[in-house]
């Protein structure tokens, strides 16, 4: 049995060695895990299946569940079991900390194909010298606005915070004198979730009030910057928000705007392309800019999101599988995926080429916001970062529900953290 | 069988009683195997994992650290987390609340379903769907009826005029927990019903003739006869409903995930085994459910004087 089941690995490694004979003697079955939202999984299967027939093996798609934290959950216990099931995982930004140890080093494969893409996107999926995933696609908060409001109200789009506030509450109370009783200003993410870490760390970055932990793994989240950030966020809520938003995940704010009963909203660049489908009522309306600056010495930011392609270590046929991430995540896929899906890039060139720009003109406007992103600090703080963001999320959801100050909620969750990160990280 | 054997011991103990002893253990020794393995094993080993600091990472490799799990001076332990205390909390008043409201309904029910009347088969059986039905199947439902954006529940209350505005059932702090007590209720009530039906259906009837030929109120012989008689069964169908309800996990983490509001200690326990990934502190968390549970059953039987034995008079 075990001899069986070992020979064709040893021979598939021999003959990868041997230069011009992998794709005959190499066919061996790799599954692959999907997201299966929207029209992922489609397009994931096509580029799995133009892979089978270059190369003559075979893959198994293995759809996984729509949220994150329950995907996280099922591949924590597979890859605890050192289960085979799964070869190829399609994983979070912010797991190469949590589940690297998983995951085998692509780097002797990739052949510097990493050097084309986002270098912090790169830098992130790297632990301790090991390339433990191949960027796929990536992702950054950005500003929805409705171009036609602005415009009919002499606005432009908002520059700082504060003057979002300011927009949102003139657009606001202008529409509604007008009529329009269900419009709002802004809406976001704010349910407790790991959405809410996103959004939250957009405001304190822009703020400049740091990154939750620093590159050294020291608690910085309870300055003045932050507390800052978080009054403001917290003083929307119920003026140019809905009080609703604090069970917004991404559809709901989503479902919001595209009805037609927001100014702003902030999202990831998925909404575009369902802002301007045929069915949309604000299609052909919205406009998509970079997220506010805390204030004048503050900066534009977003949160960097995406998903990356790693290999588990406990695969029968990793090197056939590492020759499947290298595919699907080579430009010629990415570009195919942008066009067709809408997904963004990871290699730099791409958002210059002619094509990909004519199916999706934003990829050009916001290309400074997808290079200049900021990572949640899932590489610091490694496998303790969910804890770090629920606890993270907890506290800012307690201020936005406005049960606490910023300032009793931050003090609080600096002590948490310091207590967690006690434990290690 | 203790009884019989510590009898025959006492009255000195032929070959004969100690061949029966070693056959009767003979026979018992394959389910005592058995139960080792499914249920003393995995107890042992969590029991073991709440003394290390094991992870789910890597979980071949860990320390014992004693008892820091459960407190320690310097990062606190299970026992000084507020988060845990007030899992324990939300476990006790959703236990204690959903089983007297199904213990209510569920003698309701019992009681009508013990009198005779035509199709009294049918609507034994069409009362069990609810306990039938999946509890991940059921629980999905229930989230979608009570979705604040397109659930029934808030579409009915607005139309007759209940709801000035949807209100978000599980999502709102205020409503989450009656939300799961609700779910829970129409659950569980059918079971509850059927074993107290099952006791109901043993009781002697000469009690009633008696009373009958007196005039005794009917309201009477149920506080008088009934409740007395059936009391034994329904103390244990209790017992089973509260640990049932003292280890709810899928309803809970169906209809709220991971709230704080309404987060039992099994769930507590779940985020920290799985989401964060701490094999020994969940472990701590698993054996502190286990020691309450445990504990609360003991003092339930002690108090309530309930003999599982079976020989109630």
């Amino acid at each position: 049995m075990r001899l069986s089941a070992r020979f064709p690995t040893a021979l598939a490694a021999a003959l990868i060695a041997a230069p011009f004979s992998v794709t005959t003697a190499s066919a061996a079955n790799v599954s692959l895990s999907c997201g299966a939202v929207g029209a992922e999984l489609e397009l994931c299967r096509q580029g799995a299946e133009a892979w089978a027939a270059k190369t003559g093996n075979t893959v198994t798609i293995v759809s996984t569940p729509n949220s994150t934290t329950e995907r996280l959950a099922l591949y924590q216990q597979l890859l605890a079991a050192g289960a085979k099931d799964i070869d190829v995982f399609q994983i979070d930004v912010i797991w190469p900390g949590i589940l690297g140890a998983h995951f085998i080093d692509l780097a002797p494969y990739s052949g510097g194909a990493e050097a084309a893409h986002f270098p912090a996107i790169v830098e992130n999926n790297t632990i301790g010298g090991e390339l433990k995933a191949m960027p796929w696609y990536t992702d950054a908060g950005v500003l929805y606005y409705r171009a036609d409001l602005l415009e009919k109200h002499g606005r432009t789009p908002p520059a700082t915070w504060a003057d979002l506030t300011e927009t949102a509450q003139a657009i606001q109370d202008a529409e509604r004198a007008e009529g329009n009783a269900g419009m709002w200003g802004y809406v976001f993410q704010g349910r407790a979730y790991e959405g809410l870490t996103c959004n939250a760390l957009e405001w304190i970055d822009s703020f400049g009030g740091g990154e939750i932990v620093d590159a050294s793994g020291a608690v910085t989240i309870n300055n003045p910057a932050a507390v800052q950030a978080l009054d403001a966020a917290a003083g929307w809520v119920k003026t140019i928000t809905p009080e609703g938003v604090l069970n917004y995940a991404e559809e709901e704010a989503r479902g919001v705007f595209q009805s037609g009963n927001a100014v702003f909203m902030r999202n990831w660049p998925y909404a575009w392309s369902l802002a301007n489908s045929d069915d949309s009522p604000i299609k052909g309306k919205v406009g998509v800019a970079p997220l506010p600056k805390g204030g004048a010495e503050g900066k534009h930011t977003g949160t960097l999101g995406g998903w990356q392609l790693a290999v588990s270590k406990y695969s029968e046929h990793a090197e056939v599988a590492a020759d499947l991430v290298m595919y699907l995540t080579s430009p010629e896929e990415q570009k195919r995926r942008a066009i067709e899906g809408s997904y963004n890039p990871t290699i730099a060139e791409l958002y210059s080429d002619a094509e990909v720009l004519a199916a999706a003109p934003f990829f050009g406007d916001l290309y400074s916001t997808f290079t200049s992103a900021v990572a949640r600090p899932s590489r610091v703080t490694g496998e303790k970062y969910n804890r770090v963001s629920t606890s993270f999320w907890n506290a800012v959801h307690s201020v936005m529900s406005g049960q606490s100050t910023a300032e009793a909620s931050l003090a609080s969750l600096e002590s948490e953290l310091n207590g967690v990160k006690r434990r290690g990280w | 069988m203790t009884d019989r054997s510590d009898h025959a011991t006492a009255s000195g103990g032929s070959e004969l009683t100690r061949a029966k002893v070693r056959s009767a253990l003979l026979f018992l020794a394959p389910m005592l195997v058995v139960l080792f393995l499914v249920a003393g094993w995995p107890l042992i080993r969590t029991i073991w994992f709440s003394f290390t600091d094991a992870s789910l990472t890597n979980i071949g490799e860990y320390n014992f650290i004693g008892f820091d799990n459960f407190y320690n001076s310097e990062w606190g332990g299970l026992l000084s987390d507020p988060d845990w205390w007030r899992a324990v909390w939300n476990t006790l008043r959703f236990a204690v609340i959903s089983v007297s409201i199904e213990t209510v309904l569920g003698l309701i029910v019992a009681l009508a379903l013990n009198v005779q009347f035509p199709g009294r088969g049918w609507v034994r059986a069409a009362i069990l769907i609810p306990w039938a039905i999946p509890t991940i199947v059921s629980a999905k439902m229930w989230s979608w009826m009570l979705h604040d954006q397109f659930g029934m529940l808030n579409d009915l209350g607005m139309r007759l005029g209940m709801l000035a505005e949807p209100v978000a059932w599980t999502a709102s702090p205020d409503t989450a927990m009656m939300a799961v007590i609700m779910v829970d209720v129409w659950k569980t009530t059918p079971f509850m019903a059927l074993l107290i039906l099952a006791g109901l259906q043993m009781l002697p009837s000469d009690c009633y003739e008696a009373a009958r030929v007196d005039g005794i109120h009917p309201v009477r012989v149920f506080f008088r006869v009934t409740l007395p008689l059936v009391y034994p069964a329904l103390m244990v169908a209790v017992i089973f409903r509260a640990l049932d309800a003292l280890r709810i996990f899928d309803l809970i983490y169906v209809l709220t995930s991971n709230s704080k509001d309404t987060m039992t200690m099994s769930v507590y326990a779940r985020q920290q085994l799985v989401d964060f990934q701490d094999v020994g502190y969940g472990s701590a968390a698993s054996t502190m459910l286990f020691l309450i549970i445990a504990g609360l059953t003991i003092a339930y039987i002690t108090l309530g004087k309930v003999k599982l034995g079976g020989d109630v008079r």
